[in-house]
């Protein structure tokens, strides 16, 4: 299965060079999924001006670690991660479906297996997108645009030979997250001398409970909605099936003619509705889960920082009380303040940016949703109208 | 609680909710496209109202109460006569397609003035009242009838009854020797559990709600009584709908625990334990008995996934209305001014589509559950009548085969020369001849109002089934269009962020 280009997003802010990048084509194996990454640059570091690569999910997930892990990147919000390629609740389904071929007809299960694919295609085409964002996310940020390792990522044409972390790695990363968080508490309680900081701190926490909150809820609620409207799509082949099985023969073309306008009516209507609140409202909701977390992260950098910088001045001071060690405390007092500016500077920018991108972002999800809405609406009504005309029309 | 019913002054033909329409009336031009809020909207307040609104709901509305109960009659039965006496060979010239014209038709002419006639004779179920208080407390429905026919009494008329007074009613007509082969429609099934909750208040959601299916669920069944020909004509059913005061009915013992598809199902087991089997030479009956199974067993599973959608909507819109809370918080938190603006102007979009949602539940519900719960009874009381056919025809062999013993003993009686018993064997042979003949013509009338029933019933279900599909989509566009008005006045909201 493999997915049509997407619309490639231009990201091109700087104007020493341009950097672009997109995801042209994926290619979906049974366990895996194959992105071909796409760049056209004219960025004097790489060989050619365009050129494509293939990578898999374990790679993007190295290259988002090797940010996050990196200290000189500590004082920007890193792009999160794109979520791992879940087709498992697709592919059972498909399965089940292929189980029970017998005991449906040959009309109910061709349609079922249309719908599933339809379903397959959907959740592929969005894993791609959620990649390629990831992708131009970096790209467009003018400190990461830069990096090492970003570049062999887009241009090295062989493997690069990360694979999945294994149990052990697992569970240091389990540990290590535990530790962050228990650590996030108490840095957390540090109050900050500078408002602005002190504003973010508590704004983004209770952001990112409610989104965290919302988007859960819409998940549930699409669910429904999905499960309801696979409940009207096999009630109108039932109705179909029934309809046209009748032995009297008086209108029975019409009927069936009617019939079949009805339900493909009610497929079409079902289905579409599900589809659009899942793909612009949910999808944001999960996003801005994704970029306040590592907004929050930025957050905790920049107080461990400044943990780090107060304990730095105490120790210093001790050490010329006891005038033992001076070089070395002010050494290390030094690296800490440093650190702490240079995080809290581009902090600052970044969480600015950040508040300006969650707006945009949500203004033009909301501007489409809304007219998808309206537009699939309007589809609706004429649809229903020439639906219920043929119907009417024909007593 | 219950309002004073008083029949004088107050037009009966007020509509008192939505769900008339729902009922199986032919589909008359729109009713529904004049009122610009969504057909369920008034069904679903008169729901979740207090018990005096749904008890004797007077609304303001005057839509016809008829509007939609208007019943097509077929013309196939002679109209004045009340003999059940079967039509016989379809060309017999006595048929009364309208009360003022006689006309001998041919079997087409027939067919073509089914289409274009309807009898004046609508029945109305409404204002449900509880009556009595605790246990022995039973509610009490108005029937209110208007007809132009002759039979009846008056022109416009009701009288009061209760549950039992309709299952009282079928039974009288299930047992009746004329009305074999007939399809007569089922009543509703009875219900302690839902009856037990209205006993002891009327109050909540749930026993509004049962009590205005179940005001359906009668009218549905007393129209579909009223638009069959031969029940038209039967005095218990002019009775029911006439007199003052019916004798409480006691008879309502077979449909007690065991509902009315149990019974039938119990009788079809005795008719097939039956030794002798029948041989036909006419495969029809065979083949369409068939069917009628096999439909059966499809709109059973219908049923089921209809169960299922009502069960998922109803889960939908809990959780929409709890999403649309989740989103006005996120939009609380939200400190860029417009942008929480919207999230709040969002989270009452939401509100509003859980409120379509809820609509479409009822919709789905209404429409189709109940539509199917019908046609499944229904077609239990289709295949009674195969069944009574069947008992027609084993009666017909048993009488034969009685009358053959008795010419054998006639026979003995010959050789032994016994003069006197003779005589007697001779009267008891007359006797079962002249039985065997009637047991023969019962078997074929039952036969052929087999048939004719069969055919108006698959006609009555095309027309039932897409008239009820007609009004799903109706109010699918109803909820489309609102759908439309709630978003377009939020797009302006979701642009101004900035």
């Amino acid at each position: 299965l493999s997915a049509p280009a997407p619309r490639a997003v231009n990201v091109d802010l700087q104007t020493d060079a341009m950097l672009q990048v997109d995801i042209s084509d994926a290619l979906s194996e049974r366990d895996k999924v194959k992105f071909t990454v796409h760049t056209k640059s004219t960025l004097p570091n790489f060989k050619q001006n365009e050129f494509s690569v293939v990578r898999q999910h374990e790679e993007f997930i190295w290259l988002h670690d090797s940010f996050v892990e990196n200290e000189e990147y500590a004082g920007y919000i890193i792009p999160p991660a794109p979520p791992r390629p879940d087709f498992d609740a697709s592919r059972e389904k498909l399965q089940k479906l292929g189980e029970g071929e017998g005991s449906m007809t040959k009309e109910e299960f061709t349609k079922m297996k249309q719908e599933l694919e339809a379903e397959y295609l959907a959740i592929f085409k969005k894993t791609v997108a959620m990649h390629e964002v990831f992708l131009c996310r970096v790209a467009a940020h003018p400190v990461l645009r830069k990096d090492l390792n970003f570049h062999v990522f887009l241009e090295y044409n062989q493997d690069l030979s990360v694979r999945g972390k294994n149990k052990k790695e697992k569970l240091e990363d389990f540990f290590k997250n535990v530790v962050k968080s228990a650590d996030g508490v108490l840095v957390a309680g540090v109050k900050d001398v500078d408002d602005f900081f002190e504003h973010e701190k508590t704004f983004l926490l209770e952001y990112h409970n409610r989104v965290k909150d919302a988007s859960a809820k819409s998940d549930r609620m699409i669910r429904s909605h999905k499960n309801a409207a696979d409940d009207i799509n096999r009630i109108a082949s039932s109705l179909y099936t029934l309809g046209t099985q009748d032995s009297t023969d008086l209108c029975k073309y019409e009927q069936m003619l009617s019939l079949d306008f009805t339900r493909s009516c009610l497929h079409k209507i079902e289905a579409r509705i599900a589809a659009d609140e899942d793909l612009k409202l949910a999808d944001l909701l999960k996003y801005y889960l994704r970029e306040s977390q590592a907004a929050k992260d930025l957050l905790y950098r920049r107080s461990r920082a400044l943990v780090d910088y107060e304990n730095a001045n105490k120790a210093l001071d001790k050490a010329r009380a006891k005038n033992r060690d001076v070089l070395q405390a002010e050494t290390s007092q030094q690296l800490c303040c440093h650190k702490f500016e240079k995080i809290s500077e581009s902090a600052k920018q970044e969480l600015i940016d950040f508040k300006t991108r969650r707006v945009a972002a949500f203004r033009k999800n909301l501007v489409e949703l809304a007219e998808l809405e309206l537009k699939h609406a309007k589809g609706n009504l004429q649809l229903l109208q020439g639906c219920l005309g043929i119907l009417k029309g024909n007593t | 609680m219950a309002d004073a019913d008083s029949d004088d002054g107050e037009d009966i033909f007020v509509s008192n909710s939505n769900p008339v329409s729902v009922s199986r009336g032919v589909s008359q031009p729109d009713r529904v496209t004049e009122e610009p809020s969504d057909l369920f909207s008034e069904e679903e307040e008169a729901a979740s109202s207090t018990a005096a609104k749904a008890n004797g709901v007077h609304s303001d509305d005057d839509n016809d109460l008829f509007a939609d109960a208007n019943v097509e009659l077929s013309t196939d039965k002679s109209g004045s006569s009340a003999r059940k006496e079967p039509s016989g060979p379809r060309h017999a010239s006595s048929f009364t397609p309208s009360p003022a014209a006689m006309q001998p038709t041919s079997l087409e002419q027939l067919e073509e003035e089914e289409a274009k006639d309807s009898f004046d004779v609508d029945v109305a179920v409404t204002n449900p009242e509880k009556v009595g208080d605790g246990m022995n407390a039973y509610v009490a429905y108005k029937v209110s009838t208007r007809t132009s026919l002759p039979m009846f009494r008056s022109k416009v008329f009701s009288v009061r009854r209760r549950f039992s007074d309709f299952l009282g009613l079928y039974e009288k007509l299930s047992v009746k020797q004329s009305l074999h082969g007939c399809i007569i429609p089922p009543p509703p099934e009875k219900s302690v559990v839902g009856m037990t909750k209205v006993k002891v208040g009327m109050d909540d959601p749930s026993s509004v709600e049962f009590v205005e299916r179940r005001r359906a669920a009668l009218e549905r069944y007393l129209q579909r009584v009223v638009s069959h020909p031969s029940l038209l004509q039967d005095p218990d059913v002019r009775e029911f709908l006439e007199r003052e005061d019916l004798p409480r009915a006691v008879n309502t013992q077979a449909l007690s625990g065991a509902g009315f598809l149990k019974m039938i199902n119990k009788a079809s087991d005795a008719v097939n334990k039956m030794t002798i089997k029948m041989n036909e030479s006419d495969t029809w009956f065979e083949d369409k008995f068939q069917e009628v199974e096999n439909e059966e067993q499809q709109l059973r599973k219908l049923h089921v996934v209809v169960d299922s959608l009502v069960n998922h909507r109803k889960e939908l819109c809990g959780n929409t209305a709890v999403f649309a809370k989740s989103l006005a918080m996120l939009g609380n938190s939200e400190d860029n001014t417009a942008l929480s603006r919207a999230l709040s102007q969002l989270a009452e979009v939401e509100d509003k589509m859980e409120q379509l949602h809820q609509e479409q539940a009822a919709s789905d519900f209404f429409i189709f559950a109940e539509l199917l719960g019908d046609y499944i009874r229904l077609l239990g009381a289709v295949r009674g009548c195969f069944d009574q056919r069947m008992r027609a025809w084993q009666r017909w062999q048993e009488a034969q085969s009685t009358l053959q013993k008795k010419r054998e003993a006639e026979a003995k009686l010959l050789w032994a020369n016994k003069p006197d018993k003779l005589q007697q064997a001779k009267e008891e042979i007359t006797e079962w001849e002249a039985r065997v003949t009637q047991y023969e013509r019962d078997f074929d009338r039952i036969g052929m109002t087999v048939r004719k029933e069969v055919l108006r019933f698959e006609k009555e279900k095309a027309k039932d089934f897409k008239s009820q599909i007609i009004k799903y989509l109706e109010a699918m566009l109803q909820s489309q269009q609102r759908l439309i008005k709630f978003w377009e006045a939020f797009l302006p909201e979701a642009k101004a962020i900035a």
